[in-house]
């Protein structure tokens, strides 16, 4: 993060540039928003943590992950094999860019429940409009997206329109979303071997160093980096942190905030549709029963990449660092021969240790 | 003068030939039963601190969100320049030359002062990066920031890429005091300036009153601290029930008769 990151310390009163009181304008009394530069009491190193924190905020997920490596390394001998480290990729990949999507929805103070509908959904319009119908490839992919979009305009329309709040609303599409996918699936499973391979060319690999990597991982990393670029380099992404920063302030600086709540949908519902087809590839089917655990798991990716429930706060690179911790934990924890119930404890503490230190961080003042 | 009468008094002579930089007739406003402006009249000359104020529910706030576009009212007109504009959004105004510095301050914490400057109308990079990727000039940003931030003598803030959390309560009314001057071409609009400030920073919003009345625009600045009124007004419009009760100057009355306006204890001025 480099636009909000500030030398933390700056906030401890000291501007290095400027020996301020006494400036050039000295002569006048009372200059403009002088003041007593902070009574600076003496910070204790809890605070100054606290302040790194804040003004570097995928500090905090970036180490919590290398300690996380660090000790399945140890602990396990086959961790940092390349096998599977490709493996930990791959099951990260799906969870990893739809909670892209998330990440710009919760930046905007809102949430998305309904995350896994739409990907199941536009999987099976993938699935089935190339098994069923015989369309082609990106044909079938392209109706996928449209469909993503679609549901991404419905999400975002009713958000912006009836003013309803996000968890309402996703709670209704979702299950709106995921009938109709076992409606129009029929509740059977697609299977890959009847798709064309553009589909399942998501789960294809390619190996660098030893390690086989997807297409679909690599799919979520560029992702990672284009939304990266967006949010910090363009007024779009500024706008968007404003308006979950304070919605009212933003529409009075002249930012139209429906406009920009409706974009953040609908391109959330597009990279859905880019998560449902790397889902195919990955499981070379498209099932109408996957992706129940997805909406709550981009959540915990989101969450534990340091972006804040409250909007405004966090950085993408948070959540990719957040769905990879997710991902090195439970295969870690896995290797070590824990139960998969034990893996869902660690992670709903460190969720709820994740939220309480970014209270914690905000708390600053 | 009668409060439905638009002319002012002639405690400030002024050229006839010179327009009003701002001026409203007839503002009528209403929140079902409620009307918050009952034919509200008001002018704003070049390069004067004009100060509203007024009761609770006098409509200084509705007044104030009407000539800044927070607000359509149901009739009246506004005039910028002797020229009829309508405003529907803080756009508009702002197209017009108007910027209003909120009592919210309307600022995103978590962002940069650079970026909060700019909100709204950041500035692109040039060539394709700026036009194909929309990529913006973070760097030209920084650097107009802090000119802006100089300009206005505002020199505890050195850093613009600090986020505007980390300030305090003056900086960051005097961040959005910067933004407002740099932006506003004819009037700026400061609504309870000092409200949330303490005598120290009070003093220091002044100053930045003064500065950017200084470079010949116009000021609009609403406020219960009758003090501050009183040291930098050139003039003092006087809203009472939805109306312009009337307008006088620092010198022809005293505290206790503008109260006396403001509370319907005493007339308003002839």
């Amino acid at each position: 993060m480099g636009i909000t990151d500030i030398p933390a310390m700056a906030v401890a009163g000291d501007n290095e540039a400027a020996p301020a009181p006494a400036g050039p304008r000295a002569g006048r009394s009372a200059q403009p928003a002088t003041e007593p530069p902070p009574p600076a009491p003496s910070p204790s190193p809890v605070t100054r943590l606290q302040h790194l924190l804040h003004a570097r905020a995928t500090l905090g997920p970036a180490v919590v992950l290398a300690v996380a490596i660090i000790v399945f390394a140890s602990v396990s001998d086959r961790f940092m094999q390349p096998a599977n480290v490709s493996l930990v990729l791959q099951q990260v990949a799906v969870v990893g860019t739809l909670a892209v999507g998330q990440t710009i929805i919760i930046l905007t103070a809102g949430i998305d429940l309904s995350v896994g509908a739409v990907m199941v959904l536009t999987s099976i319009v993938m699935g089935k409009l190339s098994a069923e119908a015989g369309l082609p490839g990106p044909v079938a992919i392209g109706a996928g997206f449209a469909v993503g979009l679609a549901c991404g305009l419905i999400n975002g329309g009713l958000v912006t329109r009836l003013k309803l709040p996000p968890f309402i609303v996703t709670l209704g599409t979702l299950n709106v979303f995921f009938a109709l996918n076992l409606w129009y699936s029929e509740s059977a499973t697609i299977r890959g071997t009847d798709m064309s391979s553009t589909l399942l060319w998501t789960g294809e690999t390619f190996t660098v160093f030893d390690t086989r990597v997807t297409y679909g991982s690599v799919i979520m990393l560029v992702l990672f980096a284009g939304m990266g670029f967006a949010l910090r380099m363009t007024a779009w992404g500024r706008h968007v942190y404003a308006t979950g920063d304070d919605a009212e302030a933003a529409r009075l600086s002249g930012i139209r905030t429906s406009r920009v709540l409706l974009s953040v949908y609908v391109v959330a519902g597009l990279v859905y549709a880019l998560g449902a087809w790397i889902l195919i590839g990955r499981i070379a089917a498209a099932s109408p029963q996957a992706g129940q655990s997805e909406n709550l798991d981009t959540i915990t990716a989101v969450v534990l990449g340091g972006t804040s429930l409250f909007g405004g706060r966090g950085a993408i690179l948070g959540t990719l660092l957040g769905a990879l911790f997710v991902g090195v934990l439970r295969n870690g924890l896995a290797l070590s021969g824990v139960d998969v119930l034990w893996q869902n404890f660690a992670v709903g503490i460190f969720v709820i240790v994740a939220v309480a230190l970014d209270q914690w961080i905000r708390r600053l003042r | 003068m009668m409060p439905s009468d638009s002319t002012t008094l002639d405690a400030a002579p002024r050229d006839l030939a010179d327009p009003p930089v701002l001026a409203a007739r007839g503002l009528v406003k209403r929140y079902g039963p409620v009307t918050a402006l009952g034919g509200a009249d008001f002018e704003l000359m070049e390069g004067e601190v004009l100060a509203v104020i007024g009761d609770n529910g006098a409509g200084k706030s509705s007044l104030i969100k009407a000539l800044s576009g927070a607000l359509v009212p149901d009739e009246g007109e506004i005039e910028v320049c002797g020229r009829p504009a309508h405003f529907t959004t803080p756009v508009d105004a702002r197209a017009a030359g108007i910027e209003t510095v909120y009592q919210t301050l309307a600022v995103a914490p978590s962002l940069d002062i650079a970026s909060n400057l700019f909100l709204g109308r950041e500035t692109r990079r040039r060539g394709v990066l700026g036009s194909w990727l929309r990529m913006l000039d973070h760097a030209k940003m920084r650097s107009e920031a802090a000119r802006h931030l100089n300009d206005l003598g505002i020199m505890t803030i050195q850093n613009p890429t600090q986020a505007v959390e980390t300030l305090s309560g003056g900086q960051r009314q005097a961040v959005a005091v910067a933004r407002a001057a740099a932006f506003g071409s004819r009037v700026v609009i400061m609504d309870e300036p000092t409200a949330a400030l303490g005598v120290r920073e009070s003093r220091a919003v002044l100053d930045l009153i003064l500065e950017v009345r200084g470079r010949g625009l116009s000021v609009i600045l609403v406020s219960h601290d009758m003090p501050l009124v009183f040291e930098i007004a050139d003039r003092i419009h006087v809203q009472r029930l939805g109306r312009r009760a009337g307008v006088v100057t620092p010198a022809s009355h005293t505290m206790t008769d503008v109260v006396a306006i403001m509370t319907g204890a005493a007339p308003a001025p002839e």
